[in-house]
């Protein structure tokens, strides 16, 4: 089925190489994008878990009402991420993506039937005041806010560290990306709220900050002991103290600001968390994408005239990506109104 | 060149049902088996929702841009109803959607590794062109009204079908190059055989592409006016008075009146693409055995049940017209030789492809009528008037998706054994790690599971359009209280 014939007018209107990378470096590049599209998702919609994790602590109609309604313009748009970095990983190294997730089964099957169980909560709870029903809708929300992230937490210590779903490692990751997304779904509301209820969510989000720095420590100082997937040398190397010292200032000044109700600057040191995960996280595999075979990036990425073909295609809309999110929270910035925003 | 010639990496052990299962309590189903099956229920229910979006996108616009700009309270109506629907089908197409596409990776990682850089590209071209701006601008168009100008809210509804069709666009792009792939070559990467992409033009805009989205697009519209203009009868027929009703009642018949008849024509000639490219497919649809001159089975009925499975002409009462499929296939001769099933190793399941390829022609048929009645109706000003006309198109609420999915069960079952044509056998896609108990346990939990969301989303239509009967002033039609509840029009989606 082939046609060796058209492999001479190969891409030739695309003005794409088929023998070489655009720039050399592209597969690290790309490396780069899949990393930053995860912890765009880790960020965006760990916020998202986070609001459904302190949707429970609320019993007032109206705080939850508000919590919803900070929730409801932007989560599918911010799910989308995970789409985004699901499909990058298999345009630039397919080989990775599907040893992921086929030899990660429960898990990643457990992880999208939680974000299922997310999405439909909500959506369905306005449809009818039934109490049985509206407490499905609620648990569905909850339960699936918190066990997502955990799954997620889980699914990356495999990636990152090759050990078991059961495993501490495994533990410690995933109650690590739970608390992070309570601390950015913290941070999120009280930014967007009054003064009251912002002081009374920011506690779970101060406890939620020494968790998670908590957890990152305990996770790496085990991983490092037990040297999972081979990664001692690099969890005791500089980039990796310095991402975790990083991570431990931004803790401590969002928890300060929270104190002082300063809840624009916590916004800004809590979603430095994410960002400072996501570069530990490429610190840690680089130049590996996948430490159980030690497939290395070079080694698993598509032909040149593929990724160039995706960078030329793909990159640019990113950056569009970009912008319009940037309208969206714009449109939806300032106080969140209870109503749902004027629906 | 068939990569089934290259052993597969791993420990590729055929973990059966026969032996390892017996004495289990659960009957656990083979990983292939189940994969597939579970494959085929979750794009059969996601497909639904991604089909309304597409279809109900041009709605959504026509009566967003048409309350902003009268301001009217019948469009403002209209738009807000049909956007309520449009957004719990967004999430139920995002939230089935998401566990369908991981499966590429869990339950296929072969199909992924062998063909990753012909389909990745398109996929992720898919969720940054397409997902992203559907999801974004839906999030404005639904709470944002009140915060952005007129014309940003128009343009958002314009983006958010924008970024449908485009979804549909990349995602059959791939799909597309299933049926018919080309622009690559297979290399041998890490010791492994991968389809490598040469030509991305050809690879991109392989010679089904152009015939699918045509042929899908259309079928959305078809199953969304037939959706919209089923549920417009009913609330018509419950409220004579209303204006804004009759109006979508009878947009959703201009629509079908030009979408049915096209789907027809452009199906006909499709089906001869699909002789040239597919003859295996072509001969499983008509059930051509032998080759040679082949009939067309105009009307086909088993003799005795069991014919059902095994549709040959010796076990079916036709109405055939002789040559008629070679002339159909060949484009003007009567003794063209079809290839026969009887040609091939190994044949697809012959009678699901045989009968939903006749459930989708008839089913194309009574809509081209349905519309022709419809349209005399539009014309003659008396469409709201006449109660055959209304409850026939309740009835058929359902039945565009219906005949969507079985479209789709013939491209999709009539491509088999293969998962790539004549590149990668569908056992040999199946991941080698997966067990028994998970793809039994995940089979399951995905049909409990979205027979859920399918049935929440039948309910939460259900209240829509109670409360939307409850929102129309005026009195009910002569006779409407005791009509009661819905009829059929929310029997199936």
């Amino acid at each position: 089925m082939t046609e060796p014939a058209s492999l001479s007018l190969a891409a030739e209107p695309l003005l794409l190489p088929t023998e070489a990378y655009l720039v050399p470096s592209l597969p690290v590049i790309w490396f780069g994008v899949v990393v930053f599209a995860l912890t765009m998702y880790v960020a965006l919609d760990g916020f998202d878990f986070g609001i459904g994790m302190l949707y429970a602590t609320r019993s007032n109609d109206h705080e939850r009402e508000t919590l919803l309604s900070a929730f409801g313009p932007v989560w599918d748009a911010n799910e989308v991420w995970l789409v985004a970095f699901g499909t990058m990983l298999l345009a630039a190294f397919p080989r990775v993506y599907s040893r992921l997730l086929s030899e990660h089964y429960v898990i990643v099957m457990a992880f999208v039937l939680a974000l299922l169980f997310r999405g439909v909560g909500p959506e369905l709870l306005e449809q009818h005041e039934g109490e049985r029903w509206q407490q499905a809708c609620e648990l569905s929300f909850v339960a699936g806010s918190t066990l997502a992230p955990f799954f997620l937490g889980t699914l990356a210590a495999g990636w990152l560290f090759a050990v078991p779903l059961v495993s501490l490692p495994a533990v410690l990751t995933g109650v690590g990306v739970v608390a992070l997304s309570v601390v950015t779904g913290s941070a999120f509301v009280a930014a967007k709220t009054d003064p009251d209820f912002a002081a009374s969510i920011a506690r779970y989000g101060q406890i939620a900050t020494v968790v998670y720095l908590g957890g990152v420590l305990a996770l790496l100082g085990t991983v490092a002991l037990r040297n999972a997937g081979g990664v001692a040398e690099i969890i005791l190397s500089l980039p990796v103290f310095a991402v975790v010292g990083a991570s431990a200032s931004a803790g401590g000044a969002g928890i300060a600001f929270a104190s002082r109700g300063r809840y624009r600057a916590w916004l800004i040191a809590a979603f430095s968390l994410p960002i400072l995960l996501g570069a530990l996280v490429a610190v840690v595999l680089y130049p590996v994408l996948y430490p159980a075979t030690g497939l290395t990036v070079e080694a698993a990425v598509v032909s040149p005239l593929a990724l160039n073909l995706t960078t030329v295609l793909g990159l640019p809309v990113l950056v569009v990506v970009l912008w319009y999110f940037k309208f969206l929270y714009s449109v939806f910035g300032g106080p969140i109104e209870a109503d749902g925003y004027g629906q | 060149m068939a990569l089934t010639l290259i052993p597969p990496s791993g420990s590729d052990v055929a973990v059966g049902l026969a032996g390892t299962a017996g004495a289990s309590v659960l009957a656990l189903l083979d990983p292939e088996l189940a994969s597939r099956a579970q494959f085929g229920w979750t794009i059969s229910v996601h497909i639904l929702f991604a089909a309304l979006s597409i279809g109900l996108a041009p709605f959504v616009v026509y009566f967003t841009w048409k309350s902003v700009r009268t301001g009217s309270e019948a469009y403002e109506r209209l738009q807000s109803f049909w956007l309520k629907v449009f957004g719990v089908g967004f999430v139920m197409g995002t939230v089935t959607g998401i566990p369908m596409s991981f499966q590429f990776g869990t339950n296929f990682p072969r199909f992924s590794e062998v063909a990753g850089e012909l389909i990745g590209g398109p996929l992720a071209f898919e969720a940054k062109m397409a997902f992203f701006l559907e999801a974004v601008f839906l999030g404005v168009l639904l709470f944002g009204r009140e915060r952005v100008s007129d014309r940003k809210y128009v343009l958002s509804s314009v983006l958010v079908g924008v970024g449908a069709w485009l979804s549909g666009f990349w995602i059959l792009v791939v799909n597309a190059w299933m049926q018919t792939p080309r622009g690559y070559e297979i290399v041998t990467k890490n010791g492994m055989a991968v389809a490598e992409l040469t030509d991305p033009i050809a690879a991109f805009f392989n010679p089904r592409m152009g015939w699918m989205y045509v042929h899908m697009v259309n079928a959305a519209v078809i199953s969304v006016a037939l959706f919209v203009g089923g549920i417009a009868a009913y609330i018509v027929w419950r409220r004579r008075e209303s204006t804004a009703w009759r109006t979508a009642l009878r947009l959703a018949v201009v629509l079908l009146l030009v979408s049915a008849p096209l789907q027809a024509a452009h199906g006909d000639a499709y089906a001869r693409h699909v002789e040239d490219t597919q003859p295996q497919k072509f001969a499983a649809m008509e059930g051509h055995y032998e080759t040679g001159q082949a009939d067309l089975h105009l009307i086909a009925v088993p003799k005795e049940p069991e014919a059902l499975t095994d549709p040959r002409a010796e076990n079916l009462y036709t109405v055939s017209v002789p040559g008629v499929a070679s002339f159909l296939a060949s484009g003007g001769d009567f003794d063209a030789e079809v290839t026969g099933l009887n040609a091939y190793e190994e044949n697809p399941p012959v009678a699901l492809v045989f009968w939903s390829f006749r459930l989708m022609v008839g089913l194309g048929f009574l809509f081209i009528g349905l519309a022709l009645w419809g349209g005399r109706l539009v014309y003659s000003g008396r469409v709201a008037e006449s109660d055959r006309f209304l409850k026939s198109m309740m009835i058929s609420t359902p039945l565009g998706f219906a005949a969507l999915l079985t479209g789709w069960y013939v491209t999709e079952i009539g491509r088999q054994p293969w998962v790539i044509q004549d590149v990668l056998k569908t056992s040999d896609a199946v991941s080698s790690t997966l067990s028994p108990v998970e793809a039994t346990a995940t089979l399951v939990a995905f049909v409990v599971i979205y027979l859920g969301l399918v049935s929440a989303s039948l309910y939460v239509l259900k209240r829509l359009i109670e409360d939307e009967l409850q929102h129309i002033p005026g009195r009910e039609a002569p006779g409407g209280t005791e009509r009661g509840s819905i009829p059929g029009v929310a029997d199936d989606d």
